[in-house]
């Protein structure tokens, strides 16, 4: 009988050597919650690697206090929907890192919004704006006229 | 027991009291979320609503998402698009969505022609993002396990584990995932994981200046998302594939793919 017992001798060492060097291997954050291996088995150092990515856009509340003139200009235009940072880019670490912000005085910034598209049941068709933004003084920057932080003339 | 009628009395009260409060701040229980979303992950956290009627095309959303996550500005890639759909009256379809419309939609020119206004009978935009698919197949199918899905069903990627094979990009059939081209991994959109983990809302949320882009809390059935979700007429984009997705979809149509 020995001939048999020796080759499962042999295949149990494998089995108990794979078993070690998993151990060894496989990190201690790997781990399987309830949902088991298909969608279920999760890795905890990446988890808290995403998790403790860079917050980059902080909000109004962080600009307010230090720019309280533009603050306040823009909460009472019809602009106040916008953030701050979505013209002027994500604060990040601003004044430290980085020390100036972004300021986008191209007209194709306002033309996301302003040029007119016929495009019924889309909020789109329903805001002010051009159809063809080429018959509205072409060539000049809409901020030589339009204050972005009170964009409507003769407001305040 | 030797209770006195004023302690009792006083007891009684403030249950009822303390009950009032609680009911009308009703927590779901872990199950009860589950069901309204058709979702068997009682650990879910996040549920996405996209308004359609509400998008604008601006593309503040694709800027703000590629800033936020360092997705190379001008690499042709991204974690987030914005689709435009324009039906014409012969019943033509045009759908563009030209530098994943990190740029927004300036002029009404669909895939490059002019149209007439006349001639349009639908024209919406539609944004995209990971649908943080229950059953995600690029979790199935990733042969090294780089990629998993947290338990309360965000689907992230290791980028020490992830060797580049593309299986996952392949599998995903929204097309959200691709190569990153910095550190040739595959990237996706995590609903911002680093900023829901710390309360604050997903990039294309916070930049979106028409709220057509909103993350609720599944457990909350006072959560503005959560009951849209509970109460309106949404939809979910490729139901057919059985993935279970977490956004959902107001003002869909048939001819959005």
């Amino acid at each position: 009988m020995s001939h048999v017992w020796r080759p499962l001798y042999v295949v149990a060492g494998i089995v108990a050597a794979i078993l070690i060097i998993r151990h060894f291997v496989v990190p201690p954050q790997f781990g399987v919650w309830e949902r088991g291996y298909m969608y279920g088995w999760h890795n905890k150092a990446a988890e808290t690697w995403w998790a403790n990515f860079r917050v980059g856009y902080k909000g109004r509340d962080y600009c307010k206090d230090c720019h309280p003139g533009h603050y306040k200009q823009i909460m009472a235009s019809p602009h106040a929907i916008i953030q701050c940072e979505d013209c002027h880019g994500p604060a990040i670490n601003h004044p430290d890192n980085p020390p100036k912000l972004q300021i986008i005085k191209s007209r194709l910034l306002c033309l996301r919004c302003h040029t007119k598209l016929p495009y019924p049941t889309s909020l789109r068709s329903q805001l002010p704006g051009f159809l063809d933004p080429n018959q509205h003084n072409p060539g000049i920057e809409c901020v030589s006229c339009h204050n972005p932080h009170s964009p409507v003339l003769g407001g305040n | 027991m030797s209770l006195q009628r004023r302690e009792f009395l006083k007891i009684v009260g403030s249950t009822a009291v303390g009950a009032g409060a609680l009911s009308a701040f009703r927590f779901l229980a872990k199950g009860e979320a589950a069901q309204i979303l058709g979702s068997a992950n009682k650990n879910q956290k996040w549920v996405f609503l996209v308004n359609t009627y509400n998008c604008v095309g601006c593309g503040m959303c694709v800027r703000a998402c590629k800033l936020e996550n360092e997705v190379p500005y001008n690499a042709p890639v991204s974690r987030t698009w914005v689709e435009r759909y324009v039906e014409l009256d012969n019943g033509t379809v045009l759908a563009d969505s030209p530098n994943a419309a990190r740029d927004g939609f300036t002029a009404d020119n669909p895939m490059g022609k002019t149209i007439n206004p006349a001639d349009i009978t639908k024209a919406f935009f539609v944004p995209k993002l990971c649908n943080q698919c229950e059953k995600p197949p690029c979790v199935q199918n990733c042969p090294v396990g780089a990629t998993f899905s947290t338990k309360e069903g965000i689907v992230l990627v290791d980028r020490t584990w992830c060797i580049g094979c593309g299986y996952c990009i392949m599998s995903c059939p929204y097309g959200v995932r691709f190569f990153h081209p910095v550190y040739h991994v595959a990237e996706k959109c995590t609903w911002c994981y680093h900023r829901i983990t710390k309360g604050l809302k997903p990039a294309c949320v916070f930049a979106c200046p028409f709220g057509a882009r909103q993350i609720g809390d599944p457990t909350n059935l006072n959560d503005p998302v959560t009951k849209t979700i509970a109460t309106q007429r949404v939809a979910v984009l490729k139901d057919e594939y059985g993935t279970k997705p977490q956004v959902f979809y107001l003002g869909l149509d048939r001819i959005v793919r």
